[in-house]
């Protein structure tokens, strides 16, 4: 289950849309235990690619400080696909780093953007619920 | 000199559930090697078999990305904090 507070939400949805027509991507900051995120840290994607992203590694680095100076910690990523559905891509799969981790897909192909979260182990991808929260 | 190294927390299963472990080196590359010999699970995820950094891998100097250094052969101040985080990319 991951949670998200509803500003999250708002702010994750709002830089995939900002990142168009190219990928987009952040980090999750949050309780790796219960799957409540606290906060996003929107990213650069290094790639510039409507097809592959890259979350900038030093923004990344500043994202886990902060992380860590908020009493928690980076449990998750989430990046856009502009034109493909809000499933793990075959790229997605292969480089998936952390088991431990939630991965947000935000399809922006249809008029309303669909975002789903995954668990991803080894080659095997399990969706989990969302829950949007009020804050 | 010995140096401390955060560790990600993929790696942390390795060294017991640190965050965080001493190794000993004058340059990254030592600094990783010493890494590894002493965590062997670690084999594999952060040098490639040719002893060269990981892909998936991002290590810093305490704020620099050492693939903007001069990668393995960056010097290891006194003092300083090497951190390790995954590279977070996909398609």
């Amino acid at each position: 289950m991951l949670r998200l507070p509803a500003p999250v939400y708002a702010e994750i949805v709002g830089h995939c849309l900002g990142g168009l027509p190219d990928e987009a991507c952040g980090l999750l900051g949050g309780d790796p235990a219960s799957g409540d995120v606290a906060r996003c840290y929107p990213t650069r994607n290094l790639a510039a690619s409507a097809k592959l992203y890259t979350v900038d590694p030093g923004e990344h680095l500043r994202a886990d400080r902060d992380a860590e100076s908020r009493g928690i910690e980076i449990i998750g990523v989430f990046h856009s696909h502009t034109h493909t559905d809000a499933y793990p891509s075959p790229t997605d799969i292969a480089q998936a780093p952390d088991p431990g981790w939630h991965y947000v897909v935000v399809s922006l192909r249809d008029t309303h953007p669909v975002l789903r979260s995954y668990r991803i182990h080894g080659e095997v991808v399990e969706e989990e619920p969302v829950a949007v929260e009020p804050r | 000199m010995a140096v401390e190294v955060r560790l990600p927390t993929v790696l942390r299963q390795h060294a017991g559930g640190r965050s965080a472990v001493i190794a000993e080196g004058g340059t990254i590359g030592e600094v990783l090697a010493d890494l590894v010999r002493s965590y062997p699970g670690m084999k594999g995820q952060v040098l490639t078999e040719d002893g060269t950094l990981h892909r998936f891998v991002n290590v810093y100097v305490d704020d620099d990305d050492v693939r903007y250094l001069e990668q393995l052969d960056t010097k290891v101040a006194d003092g300083v904090t090497v951190s390790i985080l995954p590279a977070v990319a996909g398609g």
